[in-house]
Formats: structure tokens, sequence, C-alpha cells
């Protein structure tokens, strides 16, 4: 086997184990520290070892075999330290033997426990970026842009949280499941986002590792948890959303609109297995959600091959489910901006400002008045709506479509008798 | 495990007879399940005295040790086997004494 084969084998090895080992010590060990220090020294023996020795046959049980020797080594290290039996068994969880039919994939006990409503959303992200994703420190603090001392004591404080107030390690009760599932999806959704349009000045526009990260969870959660809607929702929306992204940059760093993206260039295999979820969730007949609703939206627009041939009326009404659901202003945004492609801008800019004092502070909102008031030609005030957007935005491949657009309407507003107001 | 269940609010005054009524519900609930182990209504903070004997003299001061607009008028301490336990008894009772609550464990 060749060096590159051997490296090859460890990321796989990471990718597809590190979650199984951290959880199958929390388990075993019931210490989230324990566990994930031991993991990621088990991984640093792989990688010392294995270009050596070879690569194991069953890397996964190689791995978890060793993390436990190092658990094991740790825990004697500090009993002997402390000069006082130390308690092993510190996270708690019920032993009782799972009802039948239960999900048993200890992965799972880790994302719930990663994902619980007492910790705060922003460690709730980090720690299953760390715990379930197998994401450095310094990797995540770099992706959410703060410092890495920070960030370790983000982590450290979440650990110190479980322990001390003994967050169980446990997937929830049928009763709760539900509330919970949508916890951790909220969680995979916000890794994604910040993948997607990621914020902040000297960052990539789009971040590929924390999209491509979040599509690689959802679908560890799609496997633990096949007949959830939301579930396959989520990944229908990310994958959708995803395959748009060879288009969504210009050469120049410049956000490209859906209208004007080179449709061409969007990733097929991904839109098919978005659409087939879509259509699986649509062959339930179960009451959609709001992720697969949401999913059910990217798929009208991926089926047009050309802007023109968008499905509107089909979009409003999947919108108007939406709000139904989610009536938030956001969502309402959302459906003005469809609204404008079938009763025209002037009816689509009422919608819109009927939301402005929710809305004032949100950079999107300015920008959709801003494309409205264009189309309707009042320049001066889609410059000054351009303005108030760009000062907002967060994104920089953002600011500068912004920036153009604005620039744009510069030349021909200048010359119209209504500008000013 | 216990958990200190801290009732948080911020005007003086004592409960409502409804929410007396809730709360005499919800405790007798607690000791039937064996979740209870102590419960109790303080005075509000004007009531209060901070005693500093550290330096030998004890030092006494009218008034809380911190002025807070928030304050902490009451609280329960219950028996449950984990924070998810511990989070759903503290929404009852919240529900029952009409008051935010905050959870902590004992250590």
């Amino acid at each position: 086997m060749s060096g590159a084969d051997v490296r090859e084998a460890i990321t796989q090895a990471h990718r597809g184990e590190w979650a199984r080992v951290v959880a199958a010590l929390t388990r075993r060990f019931g210490d989230l520290d324990i566990a994930e220090e031991a993991a990621a020294e088990a991984f640093a023996v792989a990688v010392e070892r294995w270009p050596a020795d070879g690569v194991p046959p069953n890397p996964g049980a190689w791995l978890t075999t060793t993390a436990n020797r190092k658990a094991i080594d740790r825990i004697r290290r500090e009993s002997k330290r402390d000069d006082k039996q130390r308690e092993a068994r510190t996270v708690y969880h019920d032993d009782p033997p799972e009802p039948p039919g239960a999900i048993e994939d200890e992965r799972l006990r880790l994302i719930f426990t990663c994902c619980h409503p007492a910790l705060a959303p922003e460690t709730r992200v980090a720690l299953t970026l760390r715990m379930v994703g197998g994401l450095t420190v310094s990797e995540i603090a770099r992706a959410f842009l703060v410092q890495e001392t920070t960030m370790g004591q983000r982590i450290t404080r979440a650990k110190a949280k479980i322990k001390t107030a003994r967050i169980p390690y446990r997937v929830p009760s049928a009763e709760d499941l539900p509330d919970r599932v949508s916890g951790v999806l909220a969680v995979l959704f916000l890794v994604f986002n910040e993948g997607y349009l990621a914020t902040g000045p000297g960052t990539d526009p789009i971040r590929h590792d924390l999209s491509a990260e979040a599509i690689r969870l959802t679908r560890l959660i799609r496997a633990l948890l096949p007949a959830d809607g939301e579930v396959a929702g989520l990944l229908a929306l990310m994958l959708l959303t995803d395959a748009r992204r060879p288009a969504r940059v210009s050469a120049t760093g410049e956000l490209v609109t859906l209208e004007e993206q080179d449709r061409g260039a969007w990733d097929t295999a991904l839109i098919a297995e978005g659409h087939r979820l879509v259509r699986e969730r649509l062959a339930a007949g179960v009451a959609p959600g709001r992720y697969q609703i949401l999913a059910a939206i990217n798929a009208v627009h991926t089926s047009a091959r050309d802007v023109r041939d968008t499905d509107w009326s089909q979009v409003v009404a999947l919108y108007d489910q939406l709000v139904r659901l989610d009536p938030s202003p956001i969502v309402a945004l959302n459906r003005a901006v469809a609204v404008a492609e079938i009763d025209g801008p002037e009816v689509a800019l009422a919608a819109v400002d009927r939301l402005a004092d929710q809305l004032v502070g949100y950079h999107a909102y300015h920008a959709t008045r801003a494309h409205l008031l264009r189309r309707l030609g009042l320049g001066g005030q889609a410059r000054a709506a351009y303005d108030k957007a760009i000062e907002l935005a967060g994104n920089t491949a953002e600011i500068a479509y912004l920036t153009r657009r604005r620039d744009q309407l510069g030349d021909r507003s200048r010359s119209m008798p209504i500008e000013g107001s | 495990m216990r958990y200190l269940v801290s009732v948080i609010f911020d005007r003086p005054g004592l409960a409502t007879p409804d929410e007396m009524a809730a709360i005499a519900g919800f405790n007798e609930r607690l000791q039937e399940e064996g979740h209870w182990v102590f419960a109790g209504g303080l005075g509000g903070p004007d009531t209060a005295t901070v005693i500093d004997n550290r330096g030998g003299g004890a030092l006494v001061t009218d008034g809380p040790f911190v002025e807070t607009k928030e304050f902490l008028a009451g609280f329960w301490i219950i028996e449950a086997a984990d924070l998810d336990v511990a989070l759903k008894l503290a929404a009852e009772g919240s529900r029952a004494c009409n008051r935010k609550v905050e959870v902590r464990p004992f250590l």
C-alpha cells in the first residue's frame, strides 16, 4: 500500500469511525472528556503506525480497542495521581434494556447529548462538530471566527456542564423525540448555512468544508432515523441547495442570484438525490414540516431548466403552506419574492413593506426591496435600499453583487425624473 | 441527584391564592413521586441582612448582597435522576408558581 493509500485509509477511518469510537467510549467510561481524548490519541497512533504496520483489516475495531486502552491508561494515571479510586462512570445513562424497535446506535446518544436544549445554541454547534464530526478545536474556531482558546473553553465548559448537571447520555423518550430531533436538525442547518453563506470579511464566501460536514452528519441522522420526514426534508434541502454551489459565485467573487445562475453548472447527481427524497416524502402522505416544504420549493427551482420555466404558482403555494407552519417575517419576505413573479413587483413590494418593523435590520429585506424598486423604475429609492443592504450584509460575495447592482443603477437612475424621492 | 430550583421574580408581594393552590398541588405531586426534598418561599430582598465575619468582627449590613432587579423569591430542592427529569419538574413548578425558575445541580 502506498503512503497516499494509507493516508486515504486514515481519512476514511476518521470520517467513518470517529463518532462511533467516541460514542462507544462515552458509553463505556461515562465521560465525554475521556472519550474525546482517547479517540484523538487512537487516531494519532494510527497516523504513526499504519504507514509502517499496514492498515488493519478492521480499522474501526482497531481504533476502538486502541482508544479503550488509552482511556484505561488515563483513568489509571489519574487515580494514582489523586491517590484515590476515581469514579469512572461520571456521565449518567439509563441501562435498562432498550424497548423493542428502539434506535440502538450509540452515535445517536452522542448527538442528542451534544444538542441538548440546556446548552447554548452556539455550544451545541461546537460540541456536535467536535464530538460527532471529529473536527479539531482549531478547525471549529476558524469556521466560526473565534479564537482557538475561546472555542476550547466553550467546549470544555459544555463538557463540565454535561457532567455536573447530569445531562443524560441517551436517546430521548418517544414523547420528547420530535422536539429533540428538531433541535438536532436546527444545529445541522445552522452549520450548513454558515458554510453556504459565510459571514465576515476576509472569509471565503462559501465554506464548503462546513456545508459538506453538515450534509455528512445529516446523512448519518438519516441512516439512524430513516422514517423521520423532517430529517429527509433537511437532507433534501441541503442537497438541492449545495447542488447549485458551482454556479453560485462568479469568477470575480460575486454572488450570482438564482435567476442568473448557469444552470448547466448545477450538480445533477445531487439534484437527482434531492428530488428522490422529496418524492419519497410526497409518497409518504404525511403533512410535511418546515424542512420538507423548503426542500419542495428547492425541488421546483431545480426542476426548471431555465428560470423562465419556473413553476412560480407552485412556489407560492408551497410558501403559503410554509406560512401556516411558520408565520415568521422571513418566510413572508421569501414568499413575496415569488409573488413578484406572478402578481408583479408592485404587489410584492406592498407585501415586503408591511414587514418593515420586523426586518429593518435584516440585509435581505433591503436587498429584496431594492430589487423590486429597481424593477418598478424607482431608481432613487432602489439606490437607498441597496445602500442599506450593503451596509448590513456580512457575506463578501453578496456585498460585491449588491454593489454592482447599485452602481449599474447609478447611471440610469440619474437620468430618471423620479430621482430623489 | 439533587437540584436547586430557584424561583426568580422581580416584584415584591406574595403569590396569589390561585398560585398558592397550584404550588400546593405541585408540592403534593413531588412528595407522592419521591422528588420532594424541601421547599420554601423567602422574604423580599429588603428583609435581607448581610454578615461578613471573615475578618473577625462580624460586620452587619442591611440589605441584599447584590442589588438586582430580579431576586430569589423562593426555591425547591428536588431529587431527580438526571437533568431531563429535573427540567420537566422545573417546568411544572414554573407554571404552578407562575414565575421564572433556574435549575442548578448540587455537587
